[in-house]
């Protein structure tokens, strides 16, 4: 049972996958919004950092198991 | 043939000065180096350049105003006025957090600077600091009322349990998040730098001229490229810690949104 850790390495950077598609829901609907109402867009900016930051936490978390299971197992 | 280039070995901790006490390994690290080194660098050059105020600021001046009142913004934003006794505390966090990474930054030939934010142990002790003083804030402004900020307003009262174990995980998972947020983005940043920069001396040795003509117009500009994406990251990783923490902030000063 040797190198089954980098089996599951690989399948926690699956991960990845869900962070990609929330941070690029979160940065197209902020560019729709932009285009609709470009006044408004420089307020909400904060709040677009935030959520990408939130998003790409969880992203992390998987290349974190990644990490662990690569070198620490 | 492949060049043996470690990713890991940049983040390697040599001790610069051995101190022992009591069987505590407290020595004087490369990390700890490179920690005061960014701490004296943004004093002193703050000092230097407030030294003598000017109504109209010359280009030293400006820099440091802008700094500050972008780092003002944030939590302007973000706090409205009960953050204003918080601005130098983001302040602090966000200058530290800046000039660190843009420090890591630096790196050619014998002179390597160590990236002290790649390391879980630097910046779980900011996180854990951020989201303690967050907990004693919220103590001390709102007394027992501060648990409300596990129940949210509005929720019916049959999923309302459910929702405060969330809410209770949430609020523990964030200076882990905090933390590994930081940490993995400076972590993977410099080893996706180093092992595309791996490639330019492995392909030479492996193809001759024709490598060193590949590596030389096709990697080199990728490598030029991820460098100035990792001076974005170094800059948006500071930027998302301080309005991380403003968030957090915001949760002690008015909990039960």
């Amino acid at each position: 049972m040797e190198g089954l850790n980098f089996i599951g390495a690989g399948l926690a950077c699956f991960a990845m996958l869900g962070a990609a598609i929330g941070v690029g829901n979160i940065f197209a609907s902020y560019l729709s919004g932009a285009m609709r109402n470009p006044s408004a867009a420089p307020q909400q900016f904060g709040n677009l950092i935030f959520g990408f930051a939130v998003t790409e936490a969880l992203g992390i978390f998987g290349l974190v198991i990644a990490f662990i299971l690569i070198f620490a197992v | 043939m492949m060049v043996s280039t470690d990713p890991m070995h940049q983040f390697q901790i040599e001790r610069l000065v051995p101190i022992e006490i009591n069987g505590w390994d407290l020595s004087f690290t490369n990390s700890a180096l490179w920690m005061v080194l960014s701490v004296l660098g943004v004093i002193v050059f703050l000092a230097l350049v407030t030294a003598n105020l000017k109504t109209v600021p010359g280009r030293a001046q400006s820099l440091a105003e802008i700094w500050y009142g972008f780092v003002n913004g944030i939590v302007k934003d973000v706090n409205h006025e009960d953050g204003k006794p918080f601005v130098p505390l983001v302040f602090t966090i966000f200058s530290f957090i800046f000039v660190a990474n843009m420090l890591g930054m630096i790196g050619f030939g014998p002179f390597h600077v160590f990236t002290t934010t790649s390391h879980v142990a630097v910046t779980g002790a900011l996180a854990l600091f951020t989201v303690g003083l967050v907990v004693v804030v919220g103590v001390w402004k709102n007394g027992f009322k501060f648990l409300k900020v596990f129940v949210p307003s509005g929720v019916p009262i049959y999923v309302l349990w459910f929702v405060v174990i969330i809410e209770i995980f949430s609020f523990l998972s964030r200076p882990l998040s905090l933390a590994m947020r930081l940490f993995a983005n400076m972590l993977a940043g410099h080893v996706a730098l180093k092992i595309f920069a791996g490639f330019i001396p492995t392909l030479a040795i492996s193809l001759g001229a024709l490598g060193v003509a590949m590596g030389g117009l096709l990697v080199l500009p990728l490598v030029i490229g991820i460098t100035a994406l990792e001076f974005l990251v170094a800059f948006l990783q500071a930027y998302v810690f301080a309005i991380l923490t403003c968030v957090y902030l915001n949760d002690a000063l008015h909990p039960g949104h």
